[in-house]
């Protein structure tokens, strides 16, 4: 059945996006990864412009987000405080994402950075993935736990503006957190990404936070940064498809729930692994289309949008 | 079905008006469309529009139909260190959203050039400016151009068949697709007798999104605030309602 989207102007089946956000929000739940950063090629892929698929793809992120935070609320898992240090870096970040992303369009490069940006984040992202999982393997067949030191002492803690962070245990500069926010911030914007892949891992190695406590903050602030870019991205680039996010959105919370039950059944190395080599296929995929010879040299843009 | 009905209609009137006596005051040519208007819904996949109409004796039928003009950006990608960048950019001024064509027989057997020049038909003859751009390029872009707009199936290289029904009626079916642009559109019918032009008459064409999908567009467009404001409650919602939904099974 195809569906007409107003804001991308084109007809998709409805089944067809009903399954890609069921199998990213699968995918999602399963891993506890938010699934924007597959999600956004997997619509370039289908034909969906990539100014629209960021845009709509981070109302998408509000969504799955909100629904995550709360289930980690309710186990007190979220640091307000922190989390409201990092939206202060995220806000400025992706209000800066969302201006670039609209110069970028106008002199018709914006295709280009997000393809590009997408093989360099992907690339990194499945290689450090496999790493995790084949490192994870080895470590079950010889159990003895690597030795790490309980805190380690780099350039980033002589930092000014110190804060406590009660809940996170933490007593940190403040602009470290707020760096690390903008940084997040500016790629969601321009990913349409919510970020938590970079965002984790940034929190438990540079901040140093307990890992307890690492995913719930990063969703309560990922809420407000992809609320941002939605807002903006409405605001400036008309770009937010709200019949395409809604049926992403459904696909996505029922696709998360059944990954979330599935994920805690199954062996997880294996399935990293696996998710690993998804994230290789895709990137390649973005990167053999950047390298490639296009059947069309030529494009057309529209230059004003008549009503 | 109205439409049908309303052809059908049409269609006997001028088959019991064709026999009577010519009069001198009567219209040489007389056309119509099954509809003249195209509502862009949810489930619009593309539309068929049928024009139909009826000549006074013999001639040719040619058929224009052209879409709302826009500016349009052309852009050429180079290799630059291997990866394929937007380099070269064309801006057109005025371009025809959609151009198509229907005719009796091949137009270079019925119109010359100049003839086809002076009244625009085919879209050789289109008149594309691009004031800023440098002349060399022109050529290949405007090539290009009409290419992508072929691929789109909004422009429509291949002339399509004005087919006769008896010596005065004849019908022609024109495919609008699925991204096809919103706006006015002018269908305009020629009779074409001994080269040059006959008998004119022009139709009006609307293509409107309608529905909850031009709700959607306008919203989006007018109000894009409060839009965005609406996204971002609705997505809110929705990840509470799972939340809720889900906590319970």
């Amino acid at each position: 059945m195809q569906v007409y989207l107003p804001i991308a102007e084109m007809s998709l089946d409805v089944f067809l996006l009903l399954g890609l956000g069921g199998a990213i929000g699968f995918l999602s739940g399963m891993f506890g990864v938010g699934g924007g950063f597959l999600l956004t090629p997997m619509l370039i892929f289908i034909g969906v412009p990539p100014a629209v698929a960021v845009a709509t793809q981070a109302n998408q992120v509000v969504a799955s987000s909100v629904s995550g935070v709360l289930a980690h609320w309710s186990r007190g898992n979220v640091d307000f405080r922190m989390g409201g240090v990092l939206l202060g870096g995220g806000i400025l970040g992706s209000t800066a994402g969302v201006f670039i992303f609209g110069v970028l369009k106008s002199i018709g490069q914006i295709d280009l950075v997000i393809a590009l940006a997408y093989v360099l984040l992907l690339g990194i992202i499945g290689v450090t993935m496999l790493q995790e999982a084949l490192r994870a393997m080895l470590r079950r067949r010889d159990p003895k736990p690597p030795v790490r030191k309980l805190h380690q002492h780099i350039w980033v803690h002589g930092l000014p503006f110190k804060m406590r962070f009660r809940k996170s245990r933490l007593y940190i500069s403040a602009l470290l957190p707020i760096g690390v926010g903008f940084l997040v911030g500016l790629l969601a914007a321009l990913l349409g990404v919510g970020g938590a892949f970079l965002m984790v891992p940034a929190m438990i190695y540079l901040l140093g936070m307990p890992t307890t406590i690492v995913v719930g903050t990063s969703l309560f602030q990922i809420i407000f940064v992809a609320a941002n870019v939605t807002l903006l991205q409405a605001v400036q680039n008309q770009t937010v498809d709200a019949v395409l996010a809604a049926i992403l959105v459904l696909g996505g919370v029922v696709g998360a729930q059944i990954g979330g039950r599935l994920g805690g059944k199954l062996k997880g190395d294996q399935l990293r692994i696996l998710l690993a080599l998804l994230v290789f296929v895709v990137a390649s995929g973005l990167a053999y289309e950047l390298v490639a010879t296009p059947d069309e040299l030529y494009s057309i843009a529209p230059l004003g949008l008549p009503l | 079905m109205t439409g049908r009905f309303a052809i059908a209609t049409t269609l006997s009137l001028l088959l019991v008006a064709a026999p009577a006596p010519r009069l001198a005051s009567a219209t040489p040519l007389v056309a119509d469309l099954s509809d003249h208007l195209i509502a862009i819904t949810t489930d619009f996949t593309g539309t068929d529009v049928l024009l139909f109409g009826a000549v006074d004796g013999p001639g040719d039928v040619v058929v224009v139909v052209r879409g709302p003009v826009n500016d349009a950006t052309v852009r050429r990608k180079e290799r630059v260190a291997g990866i394929w960048v937007n380099r070269e950019s064309v801006e057109f001024r005025a371009v025809p959203s959609f151009y198509a064509i229907a005719s009796t027989r091949p137009l270079d057997e019925i119109l010359d050039l100049p003839t086809r020049m002076r009244h625009s038909i085919g879209i050789d003859t289109l008149r594309l400016s691009a004031p800023e751009a440098e002349r060399s390029l022109l050529p290949e872009f405007r090539a290009a151009l009409e290419r992508i707009k072929t691929a789109e199936q909004l422009y429509r290289p291949d002339v399509i068949d004005v087919t006769f029904l008896g010596d005065t009626l004849f019908r022609a079916d024109f495919q609008f697709p699925s991204n096809v642009s919103t706006g006015s559109y002018v269908v305009e019918v020629l009779l074409i007798r001994e080269g040059e032009v006959a008998s004119a008459q022009t139709t009006p064409l609307v293509i409107s999104k309608s529905g909850i999908g031009a709700d959607i567009y306008q919203f989006a467009h007018v109000n894009s605030f409060f839009y965005g404001l609406a996204s971002v409650s609705i997505a809110l919602l929705a990840g509470w309602i799972a939340h809720l939904v889900f906590r319970r099974i």
